[in-house]
Parts: structure tokens; sequence; C-alpha cells
């Protein structure tokens, strides 16, 4: 258990858990505009979307690499558990 | 910042790059969906034609977006947020007009011209996705084991275990205590996976395809428990009260077990092109729609 997120406090964490298993589910958002969770934002914008290569400003191989960092940051991802990517 | 008008190319004192948020059919939801929408940098969001199509870009200072600078933007946890929610902010935005298909983070183009190409060279792949997202939504749906809250109740629960324990030796109640946390343990990441199961089916005739990301670990991932599915589905846009109903509520008297639903998302997890394998995929579940 991490509670440690940036700008939020162990008290916030506590309480949008206890919202959520009050309600089954978070309230609706992204949409709507309610703030979404970094986290499901990043699983989305990093993983899914459509892929274009873009002009040379960064090589795949370069964007790939910092992709592969930034799960690795997201997903704490481990030897013993290695990123399929 | 100054904002460069519509189809310019930007100031010349700053040199300026394209970045593409969305790619959508050239109509007039999608010139309404550009209006007033600003993008990462403060500059506006305008639409740039091609084909028939159209991508959502803005201008972004080169510096920031060229190789060094989308680097650095990227490993910076707090430029990132903000870069994600920007695009988040714009491709959401867009939806509520018309259907795009949103584009992964940092998509950058040299210029206009070079995006009016791209548009050209892609037409027919976009055309399809477009076709097959049409009037979808995205939802998420994540399921999370708690043995701690599902063991919270028992101490108040009747007095016969701790009893029978009372009349044992410390160490044997110590065992008992040992092996009723671990049957515990194991009770809930047996019941979430039901949980999951049944979500599963019930999504089955809901839900035109599903994908899975990989379950939330690490600093990022909020809340009590260990998250074991992270699901996506892409549900049409008249079934997706039905969607919501039926998945709340599956968890609320499994006792350690807590179901997420987030949405509706632009269809993100669902703009690649279905026959592009998702190495994330885990069982084979049911309606894949192939665009019929």
């Amino acid at each position: 258990m991490d509670p440690e997120l940036p700008g939020s406090g162990f008290a916030d964490a506590v309480q949008a858990g206890a919202r959520s298993a009050a309600n089954g589910f978070a309230e609706e958002d992204a949409l709507a505009g309610r703030q979404v969770a970094l986290i499901d934002l990043l699983d989305r914008l990093l993983t899914g979307g459509a892929v274009l290569t873009g002009d040379l400003v960064l090589s795949i191989a370069d964007v790939d690499l910092v992709r592969i960092n930034l799960r690795a940051v997201i997903h704490s991802v481990t030897p013993d558990d290695p990123s399929p990517w | 910042m100054a904002v460069s008008g519509p189809g310019a190319q930007g100031e010349q004192n700053v040199t300026q790059v394209c970045y593409v948020f969305a790619v959508g059919r050239e109509d007039a939801p999608l010139r309404v969906a550009a209006e007033g929408l600003t993008g990462p940098t403060g500059s506006v969001v305008r639409a740039v034609y091609g084909a028939g199509l159209g991508a959502l870009v803005c201008s972004v200072p080169a510096g920031l977006y060229d190789e060094e600078g989308l680097k650095a933007q990227l490993e910076d946890m707090e430029r990132l947020e903000a870069l994600a929610r920007s695009h988040h902010a714009v491709v959401a935005a867009a939806y509520e007009h018309t259907t795009v298909l949103p584009m992964r983070l940092a998509t950058v183009y040299l210029d206009d011209a070079r995006v009016t190409g791209m548009l050209s060279e892609r037409k027919d792949e976009f055309d399809a996705l477009l076709t097959r997202l049409e009037g979808q939504v995205e939802w998420g749906v994540k399921v999370y084991a708690d043995p701690r809250e599902a063991s919270a109740p028992a101490p108040a629960e009747p007095s016969g275990v701790s009893a029978s324990a009372s009349g044992s030796s410390p160490g044997r109640a110590y065992l008992q205590q040992r092996r009723k946390q671990r049957s515990t343990h194991q009770d809930t990441y047996r019941a979430a996976g039901a949980v999951t199961e049944r979500i599963t089916a019930l999504a089955d005739g809901l839900a035109t395809a599903k994908v899975s990301h990989r379950p939330q670990q690490g600093e990022l991932a909020s809340g009590p428990g260990e998250n074991i599915a992270n699901d996506a589905y892409l549900v049409p846009d008249g079934r997706s009260d039905d969607f919501r109903a039926a998945i709340a509520g599956l968890a609320e008297d499994v006792p350690g077990v807590r179901v997420e639903l987030t949405g509706p998302w632009a269809p993100y997890s669902f703009a690649t092109p279905p026959s592009s394998p998702q190495p994330d995929e885990g069982s084979p579940q049911g309606p894949v729609d192939d665009g019929s």
C-alpha cells in the first residue's frame, strides 16, 4: 500500500476509498470534466491512443524508451515481474 | 506566449511545431469542437484538414517538443501530468461533439503540411477506425482485492472462535490466527477473481470490445487493496446506462472486494487497429466487434 500520492495525503486516499466503496464505483468523471486519476489517464495515453510516428522529433526507439521508463515508474516493473511491452 | 492564428505557422522568433491531439472526420462538429480549446502551452487548438479528415492540433514551441524537451517533459512527473491532462482535456472536449481518434501522448509534427500529408497517407486506416468507434465510449472497470478490509469485521463476529482459541495454548491460538488470516487472504482473492469473471460475463452482452490494461501498482496507484483487474470496455453510447447499472453493486456484498468504474472515456484503449495484437490482452473474452 502506498498512499503517498503527490498532492494527496493519506486521509484523502482513505476518504476516496470510502467514497468509492460506498458508491460501489467512482462517480462519473472523464467527459463530465471531473478530474480523472492520473494513473487511469496514463494507462490510456501511454498504451492507448493511435500511434503515429510523428516527425523526427524523437526517434521511435527513443519514444518507446521514454514510455517504457514511465511505465516502469507507473507499474513498478520488477525483475520478477518483467514488463511485457 | 503569443498565440498563432488558425493555419499560421507560428511566430518566427520561436520555432513552432505541431502537436496532434486527435483525428476526426472533416465535418461541422469537428469544427465546433476545435473552438475555444487551448493546448498545453496555452496556444489555441485548431483543425488541420486533409483527405476528408481533420486533425485537432496546436502549435507548440519546438524547444519543448524536440528530443531533449520531450524527454524532460515526460520524465518529470509534474510536467507529464500537466501534458497528459492538457491532452486529455482537448480529446474529451472534442469527443463530446464528435467521434475522434485520440492520438497517443506526444505525437508531434514539424508543421501543418506534414499533418495534412499524414492524414492523406493513413486515410483508409483512420476511416476504418472512426467507423468502428462511431457512437461508442470507453468504460474502465477495475477490481480490487483488500484482504485487510475483508478481515476487519471478523473480531466483532460471534466469539465462538476466540472462545475455543482461549482454551488452547498461546502458540496454538497464534497459529489459528495466522491460518485464519491466510484463508481470508485466499478467499478475498478468489472472490475478487469471481467478481471479475462476473463482470466479464455481464459485459459480454453490452460491450463490443475489451482491452485489458496491466493492473495498477506503484506510487501512482491509489486506494486500499490490490488492483487485480484493470480492463477497458468499448460500449455503444446507448448502452452506457445499462453497462453502469450492470457493473455497479456487483461487489457490494462481497467483503474485501471493490469495483471501480471510470468513464465515459474517449476510446483511447481502442484507437489502434483491431488487428494489431494487444500485448496485455488477457483471457480471449468474447464480443470483439469486427466493425461490421
